[in-house]
C-alpha cells in the first residue's frame, strides 16, 4: 500500500499502488501553483475510493516537491532517481530513458554504468520550451503534433535557449515558412538539445523508453527522437506517472496516516519568508498623481478624413504584433490598429488595410513606410514606399513628444530596444540578443500560466504591499524563483508586482547594464506595449529615480514614427497598394533549397498577386540579386582566399590532419608550412557547416562553451572519418607576442581545448598530438617541437626541424603582412572613393562563416569596406588600458579601437563580434567601448552563437549607417 | 595596463584606514586577518551575505563576468554603501594571481566598479606574490609572509579534521568550538612570533590532530562527498550557498581539498613553463627552493594527520602530479588547471567518489578541467559520481540542491550495492 506524489513544475501527478504492485488510482493535473490544495484533494480522492489506503506508505518527488515535502515532513525522493526506481521495476530491460517534463529534461542510462543526467541552467528542450513555441505559432501544444505530421521539411532552429529559438522561428514565419514545417523543426530542435545537452559524449542506444508529458502527448516528438537516434523507442503505459510510481515504490516512503497528512496540508500556510521590495504605490493619491502626469502625453485621434486630405501610412511589423497607423498632415491619427501577427504578418496587414479601405472608401495613401522584423516581406507584398530601421522609426516618433529626447527605451513582446541620442543621431543601441527576460512576453507567459490576461495581471500588482524581489535573471530561472516565492507564501498580487519590477531590472541591468539614471539620459521616452502597464512604468520610474514620458500611443510608436517618416520623405507617387489592388491580393509560399553555394540555405519564396516576389531565409544576396552584384571589399574574403592556398602536398612522411577551428584559423600558414617542409601531407578539415557541427555534437562535454569550440568536435570527427589518424592540435598557453599587451596568453578555451578533445573524442582511431608548444619563444621552440614530433610521429633530424621552423615563422609573418597590406590598401581605397569602413573585430576563427553567419557579407552589402582588427592593430604600439591586457587576440581589439578613436575619421567604425559564452569578451567589450567612447565614437557589438537570425544584426548595422548619414 | 593613476595606499593611510577584505575560506582567512592586525593593519573580514551583494555586483560589473568577481566586488561596494565605514578612511584588499584566466582582472574590474560607484578615491591593495602592484603603506615583509604561509597550513589541517569530525560529533557544536579554540590559540602563538617556523609547526600540528581525535564521535556510515571547483566558489559559503553545511545537513561527510595544493600548483607552474617553453635558470632555482620548503611542510601535515585517530590524510602534491599524468598535460595551468582534475581523482581513490564540482557559470578553465574531464574520469573510475554545479546570480538554491540530491541518491545506492558485495564475499 503506497502512494507516490510527483509535484512537477507545472503538473501534479499522484498514484496509489496496492500490495500486489497494481496501480489502483492515478491522477494528472496542471496545478497552477495550487500545489497544496490539489494534492490534498487527490489524497482525499484516494482514501474515499480506496479506504484501505487510510494508512499507507507515502513519498513525494518532483522538481517542485522538495520544499513541499520538507514543510509537511514527508519523505522526498529526487525525481530522476524516482523514475529510475520505476523503470527498474516495470521495464527492467531498459537501456536508457529520455524524460521531458515541464521545465526539465533528463536522460537516464541503465546499462554499462548507470548514469543520470539532467538539464542544468537551461530550459531549452523542455515542455516549457515547447509551450512557448506553440504560443509563438498561435496554436495549442496538441496542434503542434498535428502540424508536425504534415511537415515536408525541417529548418535549423537553435534550441539552446527559447530566446534563440524564437529569433530563428520569427523570421521563418515572417518570411512565410509553413507552420507545419516550423512545428516539425521545433521538435527537431528539442531532440538536438536533449541529445547534445545531456548525452555529453555518451551514445544513446538499445531499448529506449520515453517518459513525461511532452513525450507522452506528442507522438511526432517521439518520432523525431527515433529518427535522430536511429532506433524505435517505446512510450509505455502510464508514461506520465513514472516519477510518482517511483516515489511510491521508493524504499524511502514512510507509512503514515493519509488523513493526518490531508489535515496538515489544510493548515499548511507557508511562512511569508520571501524577500520583498518597496510597494509600487504607497496610496491611491500617489497613483492619481502618476496617472495624471502621464495623461498629458497624447496624440490626437480624429475619426473622420476630410476629402482630399493627404494620408500617411506607417506599419510596424514586429515579432509578435503588427502595429499600423494612418496619420494626416497634422500628425493626427485617423486610423490605427494593434494586432497579434499570429505567425503571419502578411495576413494581418491585409486585414488591416481591408478594414481601413472598407471604412474610408476610396482614399489614397500619399506615402508609406514600414519597419520591424517583417519589413521586407510587407514592403514587397503591399508596395510600401520606404523601409526603415526600427530605431529610426522610434526616434522619429519620440521626437514628436519631446524634441530634446536623449534616451529611448522600447520594451516590446520579445525585444528590448534602447538607444541614446547624441547630436541628433542614434548612438549606443542596446538590444536583448541573448536574453528575453526583460520583455513583455515574459509577463505574458506568467499571466497565462495563472489564467489572466496580461493587462489584468499587471494591474494586480499596482497596490501589492510586499512585491517579491525576484532580482534580474533569466526567464527560466525566474520560473523557479516564482515557485519558491509561492512556496514562501507570496500572494499573486505581490508576484505580479515583483515580475513587473523584474522586467525593469532585467532591462536596466542585463540589457542596458546601467548603473543609474544618469547612465541613461535626462529626457527619457519610454514606449512599447509593455510600458502600457502602469506597474512596469512605475517600477521603471522608481528604479531610475526619474520621471519619464510615456506617450499614450506607447504601443504604436513604431508605426506612428514610420508614418511621420514617410511624410517627411515623400518619394513621389506612392506605390502603396490601393483598394482595388487589395481585392485581388494573393500570397503564395513555396519552400526550396538554394544551391547557389555550399551553405544550401533553406529558402522560402513568397509570390504576391502584384507579381512581386520575396525570398527569405537566405544568408547572402545571391539568390535574390542573381549573381554577385557589385564588387565588394571584404577582408574576410581575402583572408579566406589566402588560407585556401594551403593545400595538401604529398610527402614522404604520410598524412597529418589539422582541424580548422579556433586558433588554427590563424596558425594554419605556420603549421602547414612547418609540416609540409618536414615531408608531411597536411590535410585540413573544411569550413564549418551545421552538418559538420552535428557530426561532433555528441562528444561536447560542456554545453555552455562557445560555439567555435563546440565546432572543433565536428572537425576532429571529420578528419577521423577521412581516415586521418594523426591529428595535430597542440595546447598553447601562450600565443605570439605582438608587443601590444601586458602578456601574450591565449584564452583558457583556445589554450587547452585539445585536452577536451583528447578526453572526449573516440580515442581508438585517433593519435592526437595535443602536446604543449610555445611558439612565442622561437629559440626554445625548435628543440622542443623536435622532441614532440620525434616522439609522436617518428624521428626527425635537427637540421630538418631547423629549416621547417624557419620556414614556418617566415610564412606566418608573410601571411600577417599580406593581411596588413590588404588592410592598408582597403583603407586607402575607402578614403579615395569616400566609402565607409567597418573594422570587424573578433578573433581569427570568426572568419568561419558558420560562426559569423555571413555578417561580413551583410556589412559589405550595406556598401561598406570591411577590414579586420588584425589588419590594423599593428599600426598601434602598446598603450595603457583600464584592464589587464593579457591575451594576444584580445590586445588587437584594444589596438584597433584605439586606432579608430585616434583617427578622428568618422568614416571608420568598429563592429565587434562576440561569441556567446566567451568569457574574455565580458572584459573586452567594456574596454573596447570605453576606448571608443572616450573619443565620442560609436560602439557596435554583435553577439553570435548558433543562431542564424540576422534581424538584430541588421538593426544594429542599419542604425549605425543611418547615424553616419546623419553626421 | 594603466596602473599609474591608481590610488596608492600610503604609509599615512596605514595609521587610520580600515582595510576591508572579502572572505573566502573561513578558517584560513580568520587566521590571516589576525596576522594582518598584528602587523598594525586595521583590517576587517566581510562576512556579509544576502541578495544585496549580488545586486550591487550586477550593477557595477559586466554581468557575464565570473560570479566570484561579481560577488567580491558586490560585497566590497555593499560594505562601502552600508554606512558602517567611512569611505574616505577605508581601503580594500583583494588577492591577485596573474595568469591567463579572467580572474587576473578582478582588481581592475574592482577599480572600474569603484569609479562607477563614485568611490574612485578608495585605494585598492593587491595581495600577490608576484610583485604585481606595490603600495608603500602595505609591504609584505618576509616575517608576515611566513606567517601567511603557516596560516594556510594550519587552516588546511583544521579544515580537514573539522570535516572528518563534525558530521559524526555526539555533542552538537563541539567541533566548531574546537576550531574556534585553535584559532585563538594559534593567534596567541603568532603574537609572540611563535608557531610559524618549520619546527614549531612540526610540534603544534599533531597537537591539533590530538584534540580533534579526542572529540567524542559516533562513526556511522555517511556518504562521503568531495568538493572541488573554482577556488572561490569551492570555499566561499557566500558563493556556494553554504555547500559544506548543506552536505552535512544531508548526512554527508564533506572533504574539501586544502589551499596548499593550489600554492604548490602555482609555484610548480613556473617550473613547468620553463620546462615546456624555456626560461631563466635563476627563476628555476628559486622556484625549486620554494618547492622544496613546501614539500617539507607538507610532510608535516601528512604526518600530523596520521599522528592520532583514524583520519584520511590529504594527498601530497607529488601524488596529485602522478595521478594526472596519463590524463592531462602539466602545462594546463590557467585557473585551477589540471589540479582540479587531479583532486577529483585523488578524492575518488580516497573513497570520496561522490563529488560536487562547483564552478561559476561559464567558467572558462572549467569547460576543460571540470566538465570536460567528467567523461574521462568515469572511464577510469566507473563508480565515480560527479555532479558539476553552476553558480551564478541567476541560479537558485533549490535548483542546485535538487541536483546535489540526485547525486546523493545515486551515492546511497552505490553504497548499498557495495555493502551487499562486501556481505556476499
Amino acid at each position: 500500500m503506497n502512494i507516490g506524489l510527483d509535484v512537477g513544475s507545472t503538473t501534479l501527478k499522484c498514484v496509489a499502488v496496492d500490495d500486489c504492485g497494481e496501480i489502483v488510482y492515478k491522477n494528472y493535473q496542471r496545478h497552477f501553483s495550487q500545489i497544496a490544495s490539489k494534492s490534498a484533494q487527490m489524497l482525499g480522492d484516494i482514501i474515499e475510493n480506496h479506504p484501505e489506503f487510510a494508512s499507507s506508505g507515502i513519498a513525494v518527488s518532483g522538481s517542485a516537491g522538495m520544499g513541499f515535502a520538507q514543510e509537511l515532513g514527508l519523505p522526498f525522493v529526487q525525481e530522476v532517481y524516482a523514475s529510475r526506481i520505476a523503470v527498474k521495476k516495470l521495464l527492467p530491460d531498459t537501456d536508457a530513458v529520455i524524460e521531458l517534463g515541464g521545465e526539465d529534461a533528463k536522460i537516464l542510462f541503465f546499462t554499462g554504468g548507470t548514469e543520470v543526467r539532467m538539464n542544468g541552467s537551461c530550459a531549452g528542450g523542455t515542455g516549457a520550451f515547447i509551450d512557448q513555441m506553440a504560443s509563438l505559432l498561435g496554436v495549442g501544444v496538441e496542434d503542434m503534433n498535428a502540424l508536425a505530421e504534415q511537415s515536408g521539411k525541417t529548418y535549423t532552429i537553435a534550441s539552446r535557449c527559447g530566446v534563440f529559438a524564437k529569433s530563428d522561428i520569427q523570421p521563418l514565419l515572417n518570411q512565410g515558412a509553413r507552420k507545419s514545417d516550423v512545428a516539425a523543426s521545433i521538435f527537431k530542435a528539442v531532440v538536438n538539445q536533449t541529445v547534445a545537452g545531456l548525452s555529453q559524449g555518451r551514445e544513446i542506444k538499445g531499448n529506449v523508453v520515453y517518459l513525461g508529458g511532452p513525450l507522452s502527448f506528442l507522438p511526432e516528438l517521439r518520432k523525431s527522437f527515433d529518427e535522430t537516434l536511429g532506433l524505435t523507442g517505446i512510450c509505455p503505459e502510464n508514461s506520465l506517472y513514472y516519477v510518482a510510481i517511483g516515489a511510491a515504490f521508493s524504499p524511502d516512503s514512510e507509512k503514515m496516516s493519509i488523513k493526518e497528512i490531508i489535515d496538515k496540508i489544510g493548515s499548511y500556510e507557508s511562512s511569508a519568508g520571501y524577500i520583498s521590495c518597496a510597494p509600487l504605490f504607497e496610496n491611491e493619491a500617489q497613483y492619481r498623481e502618476f496617472t495624471g502626469r502621464h495623461a498629458k502625453d497624447t496624440v490626437k485621434t480624429v475619426d473622420t478624413i476630410k476629402p482630399g486630405e493627404k494620408l500617411f501610412l506607417g506599419i510596424d511589423a514586429g515579432s509578435t504584433t503588427i502595429k499600423c497607423a494612418v496619420i494626416n498632415e497634422n500628425r493626427e491619427i485617423v486610423f490605427q490598429k494593434y494586432m497579434s501577427n499570429s505567425g503571419n504578418p502578411v495576413t494581418a496587414v491585409r486585414d488591416f488595410l481591408t478594414e481601413f479601405y472598407e471604412k474610408n472608401g476610396d482614399v489614397k495613401i500619399t506615402s508609406s513606410a514600414v519597419t520591424g522584423y517583417g519589413e521586407e516581406i510587407i514592403r514587397n507584398a503591399f508596395g510600401i514606399d520606404t523601409g526603415i530601421v526600427e530605431t529610426i522609426a522610434h526616434y522619429t516618433a519620440a521626437k514628436h513628444f519631446r524634441s530634446d529626447v536623449d534616451f529611448i527605451i522600447d520594451i516590446g513582446g520579445q525585444d528590448i530596444k534602447c538607444f541614446k541620442i547624441r547630436n541628433g543621431a542614434i548612438d549606443n543601441i542596446f538590444l536583448n540578443e541573448a536574453c528575453s527576460s526583460g520583455c513583455g512576453s515574459f509577463l505574458q507567459t506568467f499571466a497565462a500560466a495563472w489564467d489572466y490576461n496580461i493587462a489584468d495581471f499587471a494591474k494586480l500588482g499596482l497596490f501589492a504591499d510586499r512585491p517579491v524581489d525576484l532580482g534580474s535573471r533569466c526567464t527560466v530561472f525566474m520560473n523557479s524563483s516564482v515557485k519558491q516565492a509561492q512556496k514562501d507564501g507570496a500572494s499573486i498580487e505581490n508576484i505580479s508586482a515583483g515580475l513587473s519590477i523584474s522586467v525593469v531590472k532585467n532591462a536596466l541591468y542585463k540589457v542596458i547594464r546601467a548603473s543609474g539614471a544618469d547612465d541613461l539620459g535626462q529626457n527619457i521616452v519610454v514606449q512599447g506595449g509593455t510600458f502600457l502597464n502602469d506597474a512596469v512604468l512605475r517600477a521603471f520610474e522608481k528604479e531610475i529615480g526619474r520621471d519619464v514620458i510615456r506617450p499614450d500611443i506607447s504601443g504604436l510608436m513604431g508605426a506612428y514614427g514610420a508614418a511621420i517618416y514617410s511624410m517627411e520623405h515623400i518619394k513621389g507617387e506612392s506605390t502603396c497598394i490601393t483598394r482595388e489592388e487589395l481585392k485581388n491580393f494573393t500570397h503564395e509560399v513555396k519552400a526550396i533549397t538554394c544551391n547557389g553555394c555550399p551553405n544550401h540555405c533553406r529558402l522560402t519564396v513568397n509570390t504576391f498577386g502584384n507579381g512581386k516576389r520575396f525570398i527569405g531565409g537566405n544568408r547572402c544576396s545571391k539568390p535574390v540579386s542573381g549573381a554577385n552584384g557589385k564588387e565588394t571589399y571584404n577582408l574576410y574574403d581575402y583572408k579566406k582566399e589566402l588560407l585556401s592556398k594551403y593545400k595538401p602536398v604529398p610527402g614522404k612522411r604520410g598524412k597529418i590532419g589539422i582541424p580548422m577551428g579556433l586558433n588554427m584559423y590563424e596558425l594554419l600558414p605556420f603549421w602547414h608550412t612547418f609540416f609540409t617542409s618536414l615531408g608531411f601531407e597536411v590535410v585540413t578539415s573544411p569550413e564549418s557547416t551545421r552538418d559538420l557541427y552535428l557530426l561532433g555534437q555528441h562528444t561536447i562535454p560542456s554545453d555552455t562553451v562557445c560555439y567555435p569550440a563546440k565546432l572543433m568536435h565536428g572537425h576532429i570527427e571529420y578528419l577521423i572519418n577521412e581516415g586521418i589518424g594523426n591529428i595535430f592540435y597542440p595546447c598553447m598557453t601562450y600565443n605570439i607576442d605582438e608587443g601590444l599587451g601586458d602578456n601574450n596568453y591565449n584564452c583558457p578555451v583556445v589554450a587547452y581545448y585539445p585536452e577536451v578533445i583528447r578526453s572526449n573524442v573516440r580515442s581508438d582511431e585517433l593519435n592526437l598530438i595535443w602536446d604543449y608548444v610555445g611558439i612565442h619563444r622561437r629559440k626554445d621552440f625548435t628543440p622542443r617541437i623536435r622532441a614532440i614530433i620525434s616522439r609522436r610521429l617518428g624521428v626527425v633530424s635537427a637540421r630538418e626541424i631547423k629549416s621547417a621552423v624557419k620556414a614556418a615563422y617566415k610564412e606566418y609573418d608573410e601571411y600577417m603582412s599580406l593581411i596588413r597590406a590588404k588592410g592598408d590598401e582597403y583603407l586607402a581605397l575607402a578614403k579615395e572613393k569616400n566609402l565607409p569602413v567597418i573594422v570587424l573585430c573578433g578573433r581569427p576563427y570568426h572568419l568561419d562563416s558558420e560562426v559569423n553567419h555571413g555578417i561580413d557579407k551583410l556589412i559589405c552589402e550595406c556598401g561598406a569596406v570591411l577590414v579586420t582588427e588584425d589588419s590594423i592593430s599593428n599600426k598601434m604600439s602598446k598603450f595603457a588600458t583600464n584592464v589587464l591586457d593579457q591575451w594576444t587576440y584580445q590586445s588587437r581589439l584594444y589596438a584597433a579601437a584605439k586606432y579608430i578613436a585616434d583617427s578622428g575619421d568618422n568614416m571608420i567604425n568598429l563592429v565587434q563580434l562576440v561569441s556567446f559564452g566567451c568569457g574574455t569578451d565580458a572584459i573586452t567589450t567594456d574596454e573596447v567601448r570605453s576606448i571608443l567612447e572616450s573619443k565620442n565614437r560609436i560602439y557596435t557589438q554583435i553577439k553570435i552563437d548558433e543562431i542564424t537570425n540576422l534581424g538584430a544584426v541588421k538593426i544594429r548595422l542599419r542604425s549605425l549607417f543611418a547615424a553616419l548619414e546623419q553626421e | 595596463m594603466n596602473t599609474e593613476n591608481r590610488v596608492i595606499f600610503t604609509k599615512e593611510m596605514k595609521k587610520d584606514y580600515k582595510i576591508l577584505i572579502p572572505n573566502m575560506c573561513e578558517i584560513h582567512f580568520e587566521l590571516l586577518l589576525r596576522v594582518l592586525r598584528q602587523h598594525g593593519y586595521n583590517a576587517e573580514l566581510l562576512h556579509t551575505n544576502g541578495r544585496e551583494i549580488v545586486d550591487e555586483g550586477l550593477k557595477y560589473v559586466h554581468n557575464d563576468t565570473c560570479y566570484p568577481a561579481l560577488l567580491v566586488i558586490g560585497q566590497l561596494i555593499n560594505a562601502l554603501n552600508s554606512g558602517k565605514y567611512d569611505p574616505h578612511k577605508t581601503a580594500l584588499l583583494i588577492t591577485q594571481t596573474g595568469g591567463g584566466c579572467r580572474a587576473s582582472n578582478y582588481i581592475h574590474l574592482l577599480r572600474k566598479a569603484l569609479a562607477k560607484a563614485g568611490y574612485e578615491y578608495v585605494p585598492v591593495i593587491s595581495l600577490n606574490l608576484s610583485g604585481l602592484e606595490k603600495n608603500p603603506g602595505f609591504k609584505l615583509k618576509p616575517s608576515m609572509l611566513i606567517k601567511f604561509l603557516s596560516c594556510l597550513i594550519y587552516g588546511d589541517l583544521i579544515m580537514l579534521l573539522k570535516n572528518q569530525v563534525k558530521p559524526y560529533e555526539i555533542n552538537e557544536g563541539e567541533t566548531d568550538a574546537l576550531v574556534e579554540r585553535w584559532i585563538t590559540k594559534l593567534i596567541r602563538f603568532f603574537r609572540t612570533n611563535r608557531g610559524c617556523d618549520y619546527f614549531s609547526m612540526k610540534a603544534i600540528l599533531p597537537r591539533i590532530t590530538r584534540d580533534f581525535a579526542a572529540v567524542p564521535v559516533n562513526k556511522t556510515d555517511k556518504i562521503k562527498v568531495g568538493i572541488v571547483g573554482e577556488i572561490y566558489v569551492k570555499y566561499s559559503p557566500l558563493a556556494n550557498n553554504h555547500l559544506e553545511d548543506f552536505l552535512i545537513s544531508q548526512g554527508c561527510e564533506p572533504n574539501v581539498p586544502g589551499l596548499m595544493g593550489f600554492m604548490f600548483f602555482k609555484t610548480d607552474n613556473r617550473l613547468e613553463d620553463i620546462k615546456l617553453y624555456g626560461g631563466k635558470k635563476l627563476k628555476k632555482a628559486v622556484m625549486k627552493g620554494l618547492m622544496w620548503y613546501m614539500e617539507k611542510i607538507e610532510n608535516c601535515i601528512v604526518s600530523a594527520t596520521k599522528a592520532y585517530g583514524d583520519f584520511t590524510t590529504p594527498a601530497t602534491y607529488k601524488h596529485l602530479r602522478e595521478l594526472i599524468e596519463p590524463v592531462m598535460g602539466y602545462g594546463c595551468k590557467m585557473g585551477e588547471g589540471w589540479l582540479l582534475t587531479a583532486e577529483m581523482m585523488e578524492l575518488i581513490e580516497n573513497g570520496y567518489g561522490n563529488i560536487v564540482c562547483a564552478q561559476p557559470f561559464g567558467c572558462l578553465p572549467n569547460h576543460i578541467v571540470g566538465k570536460g574531464m567528467v567523461r574521462k574520469l568515469r572511464e577510469i573510475y566507473p563508480d565515480s559520481n560527479i555532479v558539476p554545479i553552476d553558480y551564478d546570480p541567476g541560479a537558485t538554491r533549490v535548483n542546485q540542491e535538487n541536483r546535489i540530491k540526485l547525486m546523493l541518491a545515486v551515492a546511497k545506492e552505490n553504497a548499498c550495492a557495495q555493502d551487499i558485495k562486501k556481505f556476499v564475499s
